[in-house]
């Protein structure tokens, strides 16, 4: 059975990869705007510290997708 | 509303525009449209003719002779109920010579008929003796003869008797079957004087083909077919018009009853989503309201270990809330949460996710159509703009091509499978897309023009190719997509599509589906006139479900199928209120009516009316909380009317993120298997218990009425509300249509809905607001809800969970007719005649291989579990392929299926499951450890005497 973190992982690659099809730079926010419409904060702070913690595990696309889901968080904090 | 019967007209309406016709009947004019016949049209005019063969469910047959008439101008004396009005006829229906005629013909029943009206179950309600009455029928010159009196009665079916003494022949029963029911079950046998009723192979009922749906019942005109509750409890003194609480299809009845007494439930003609019909469940399986087995106490206790103790309502709400309070200080507010169900009405529902979000300050809620239809929510809305199907079940009567992928219809959504048969008969072709061959590929009269039988898991690759066809064969509907589409996502779409590794050909190694098959179908779908898709579980319940909803939407759109009466995408949803549940705001990051809780907005609008302050962040969905339960920060959770512990997928997970919280609450009928887990337990009430409303797979919002009082002292509606008040929040509701008022007020695709427009409408199907007052049968009619339709690439992703040498076989799971998802209602009912066990489907081919015999026990071993059942060796399931089903706790086919689900919303994947299958003689580790937890935790402490005051 998967760890939390694990299971975290999994999903962000599994959403990462349904949208793989519509080219890196529309999957990879798509997949962000994904786990922001539908993650809680908690899994969304979870999945943040994965990807500072070197993100292993994680996809290309997936690890993008945090990458930019955490660049927008930051942004609405300084906004 | 007082007991009348329902008025019978005689004959059905005529279908579809006719030029209307002026007749004159008994000196009354009447206008009707053309073909109407003469008994209708005399019936509208307020008058009747005598008649026994004729109903108006079903088309006029002109046996019985009873009905005659004379018409000025024609020889003789036709039957009315076959003679269509003329414009200009002018017809007598009571004259000295038709008295005569009529008394000769009564005369003649009556003779061969026993004369014990007055001991007979359907004294007062029988057309004979109604008709005997109306002749003025006062002597019978035949002597004693040869008669049927001496005939054995079938009392083998559990809720209706057979008894051919009095039976005449009429025939209603056989129409009755083929024509509303479309099984075929009876016959009459034999010729003049020996002609009998005959199920089947001259069977007895239970034995028979007989699905025990009740139309013969309803149609029978004497006491031949009668219900046992009539004969056990006498006939009914009032009706009361409410909502079947089973499926989607959402019949409604008339609850017939004598006093409190619920004495039988008769399918409501005027019902929009029935017409009239029913199936066994919601017709007869309603006894485990008053179950041995039902809790009408509340109950507590400090630890799952400990046995339950009675205590009262005050006690139980007063604890339930000062658990919430505790575990919300001492965890934080976000270690809370609830889960509202889809067999609650609207107005509960409403009520829990308002309890939770209010309340408890979060957005913790999720529903049980997180495990089987949020992909459709997700799908339609992304491509669509609404989640929800897009027609009436009304629209089926006007489709050329219907496409059944992933569904059962006639197990799992039985009285629209009669409608969908009836379609077919008249001549729409049917397509199926289904790894097993269900009942619909060839039952009598009906045959699919094409049955795909892929391998579970890849509808996305099956759906693809066929737009592959569509594309590359130029059957696209250019102009449609043109203007009712944004025209460059669908050049993406049609550019990857025609890809040559998406053609049936390339695909056909991992689908199993011939391509030539797949073509043929897809060709039928795009160019045999109106297309309509109907679609399951087996679409949603996959890790790709969002995205084979997706792709069923594409195709749609690609051929213009979508926006008008006989097409569309219609999901057949599960539970009767599955579809309002998700209106009603149940998913954790929606208010209802599908509106983000980020959009400040609309939050403001809750804000206001709810006088609190609402998160603004999406909430856990129901794997993720008891993820967080077993990380330890999530820890009360409050349940109504779900079972998640049977229905949930990994069965060990579940348990192990129960047995992590510290206060769960089960609101519920019966101590469910999720109850072992359990530290409040709040006993529910039924849904003839309660007033509300439930809105079916059509978005057609019906009224459930109280019929009887609460056994268990409230509606669930007021247990939520005291439990909301102990939480200090001021809910003043008095009547559930003061809930629907406030919903109105909050959703605006429910603006126009109250309960006197349901009663003065009898249903409305939202969006029902200023633009739509008589509510919307058909969606997307002159553009898209979300402005121009969107196409979806989906890519073919396969699921993780793969065969290999330790698992080589396929599981998919599903249900029967007779049972009702976890089996909770239908397992305590005489239901279990039909499926007293779970049983697993295996071919032949693989049977042999393992030495599996008929009939004998197996294990199901899959990498999350294992379980025993006994095995059905058929060819109804692809080599390797198993199927089974989940209806009872003894089996917990959920303890084998994976924690794999969709990637978008998290369905889980209960149609794919790798297993092994291997004869076995004796239940699992697992089964004999749960069935002794399950025994230990449903101990009750034994009554002290005072405690509980
Ligand atoms: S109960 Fe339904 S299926 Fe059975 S014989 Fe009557 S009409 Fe046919
Ligand atoms: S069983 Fe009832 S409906 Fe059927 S033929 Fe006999 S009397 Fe008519
Ligand atoms: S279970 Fe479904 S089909 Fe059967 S009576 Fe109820 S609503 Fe109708
Ligand atoms: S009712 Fe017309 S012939 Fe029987």
């Amino acid at each position: 059975m998967m760890s939390p973190a694990e299971r975290l992982i999994y999903m962000a690659n599994q959403i990462a990869r349904n949208f793989e099809a519509q080219g890196p730079a529309t999957a990879a926010q798509a997949t962000a705007d994904h786990i922001a419409l539908f993650w809680d904060p908690r899994m969304r702070a979870h999945i943040l510290e994965i990807l500072a913690a070197g993100g292993d595990g994680l996809s290309p696309l997936a690890a993008e997708a945090v990458r930019l889901l955490h660049a927008r968080q930051g942004a609405a904090r300084a906004g | 509303m007082g007991f009348d019967a329902e008025p019978d007209l005689g004959a059905p309406p005529v279908r579809g525009e006719a030029p209307m016709v002026i007749a004159t009947i008994d000196g009354r004019p009447v206008t009707v449209p053309a073909g109407t016949s003469v008994m209708r049209a005399a019936a509208l005019a307020g008058g009747s003719i005598p008649k026994l063969c004729a109903t108006d469910s079903l088309q006029p047959f002109g046996s019985c002779r009873l009905c005659l008439v004379e018409i000025e101008g024609r020889a003789g004396y036709p039957a009315s109920c076959t003679t269509p009005v003329a414009d200009g006829m002018v017809v007598h229906t009571q004259t000295e010579r038709l008295k005569t005629l009529r008394k000769g013909v009564m005369e003649l029943y009556i003779s061969d008929h026993p004369l014990d009206c007055l001991t007979c179950a359907a004294n007062g309600d029988c057309e004979l003796q109604d008709m005997a009455g109306a002749v003025g029928l006062r002597e019978v010159r035949y002597g004693e003869g040869a008669s049927h009196g001496a005939l054995p009665c079938d009392d083998s079916n559990p809720y209706f008797d057979f008894d051919p003494s009095k039976c005449i022949v009429c025939s209603r029963c056989v129409r009755a079957c083929d024509e509303v029911q479309g099984t075929f079950a009876l016959t009459i046998g034999g010729r003049g004087f020996g002609s009998k009723v005959m199920a089947s192979q001259d069977q007895d009922f239970l034995s028979s083909e007989c699905v025990s749906c009740g139309a013969c019942v309803q149609a029978c005109p004497t006491a031949t077919l009668t219900e046992k509750s009539v004969i056990e409890i006498g006939t009914p003194e009032r009706a009361v018009v409410t909502t079947c609480a089973y499926c989607g299809v959402g019949c409604t009845f008339r609850a017939e009853m004598r006093g409190e007494e619920l004495v039988r439930m008769v399918p409501w003609k005027e019902g929009k989503a029935n017409h009239g019909h029913s199936c066994v469940k919601g017709r007869f399986a309603w006894g485990y309201a008053n179950h041995a087995e039902r809790i009408l106490e509340p109950m507590i206790r400090a630890s799952t270990a400990d046995p339950w103790r009675v205590v009262s309502w005050d006690e139980a709400i007063a604890h339930t809330a000062a658990e919430f309070r505790r575990i919300q200080a001492r965890y934080g507010a976000a270690a809370v949460g609830g889960i509202t169900s889809s067999r609650c009405t609207n107005e509960e529902t409403f009520l829990v996710q308002k309890l939770i979000r209010q309340g408890f300050g979060v957005n913790n809620v999720d529903t049980c159509a997180r495990v089987c239809h949020s992909p459709t929510g997700y799908g339609l809305k992304t491509t669509f703009g609404t989640s929800a199907g897009t027609q009436d079940f009304d629209s089926v009567e006007a489709a050329d091509v219907i496409v059944v992928i992933g569904a059962n219809p006639t197990d799992g959504h039985p009285v629209f499978a009669s409608r969908m048969k009836r379609r077919l008969r008249q001549g729409a072709k049917l397509i199926v897309i289904d790894p097993r061959r269900i009942d619909l590929v060839r039952s009598p009269h009906v045959e699919a023009a094409h049955h795909l039988p892929l391998r579970p898991g890849t509808n996305v690759a099956v759906l693809t190719a066929m737009a592959h066809v569509i594309v590359t064969e130029g059957l696209a509907n250019e102009a449609y997509v043109r203007e009712r589409c944004d025209w460059d996502e669908f050049q993406d779409w049609a550019a990857f599509v025609a890809e040559p590794s998406r053609s049936p050909e390339a695909t056909e190694p991992l689908t199993g589906v011939p391509a030539q098959t797949l073509r043929a179908a897809a060709r039928l779908y795009a160019t045999g006139g109106n297309a309509a898709i109907y679609y399951g579980l087996g679409v949603t319940e996959h890790s790709q479900g969002s995205s084979t909803v997706m792709a069923i939407a594409n195709l749609a759109m690609a051929t213009g199928n979508i926006g008008r009466e006989g097409v569309g995408v219609n999901p057949l949803r599960g539970q009767n209120n599955v579809q309002g549940a998700c209106d009603m705001g149940s998913f954790p990051h929606e208010f209802s009516g599908y509106r983000h809780v980020s959009d400040d907005a609309v939050r403001g609008q809750f804000e206001a009316a709810w006088g609190a302050t609402l998160s603004a962040e999406p909430g856990l969905r129901i794997p993720n909380m008891l993820d967080a339960a077993v990380d330890g920060i999530f820890k009360a959770l409050f349940i109504q009317g779900e079972d998640i512990l049977q229905s949930d997928p990994n069965t060990h997970h579940v348990a192990e993120g129960l047995a992590a919280m510290e206060c769960v609450v089960v609101h519920d009928l019966f101590l469910n298997e999720t109850a072992s887990y359990a530290h409040v337990f709040l006993p529910g009430s039924t849904f003839l218990e309660k007033d509300g409303t439930f809105t079916n797979a059509e978005r057609r919002i019906q009224r459930v009425r109280k019929v009887m009082s609460p056994r268990n002292g409230f509606a669930d509606w007021e247990i939520v509300q005291l439990l909301a008040n102990a939480l200090g929040l001021d809910w003043r509701y008095e009547h559930p249509s003061q809930v629907m008022d406030e919903i109105a007020r909050l959703t605006p695709t429910f603006a126009g809905v109250s309960y006197a427009g349901l009663d003065a409408h009898g249903s409305l199907q939202w969006p029902a607001n200023a633009a739509a007052p008589e509510g919307t049968p058909v969606m997307h009619v002159d553009h898209f809800v979300r402005g121009k339709g969107r196409f979806v690439v989906t890519d073919y992703v396969p699921t993780d969970e793969k065969t290999g040498p330790r698992f080589p076989l396929l599981l998919t799971t599903g249900r029967i007719l007779s049972q009702y998802n976890v089996g909770a209602q239908t397992r305590r009912t005489d239901n279990v005649v039909w499926h007293p066990e779970d049983l697993l489907e295996i071919h032949p081919h693989d049977a042999e291989q393992r030495g599996v015999r008929d009939g004998g026990w197996v294990s199901l071993k899959s990498r999350a579990g294992e379980t025993t059942l006994r095995a059905t060796v058929t060819d109804r399931v692809a080599p390797g392929v198993v199927y089974t089903t989940f209806h009872h706790p003894q089996t917990q086919a959920n303890v084998v299926t994976t924690d794999y689900s969709d990637w978008a919303t998290n369905c889980p994947e209960y149609k794919v499951t790798a297993v092994q299958v291997s004869p076995s003689n004796g239940p699992s580790d697992w089964q004999t450890a749960y069935r002794q937890l399950t025994e230990a935790s449903r101990r009750v402490e034994a009554e002290i005497p005072g405690a509980a005051e």
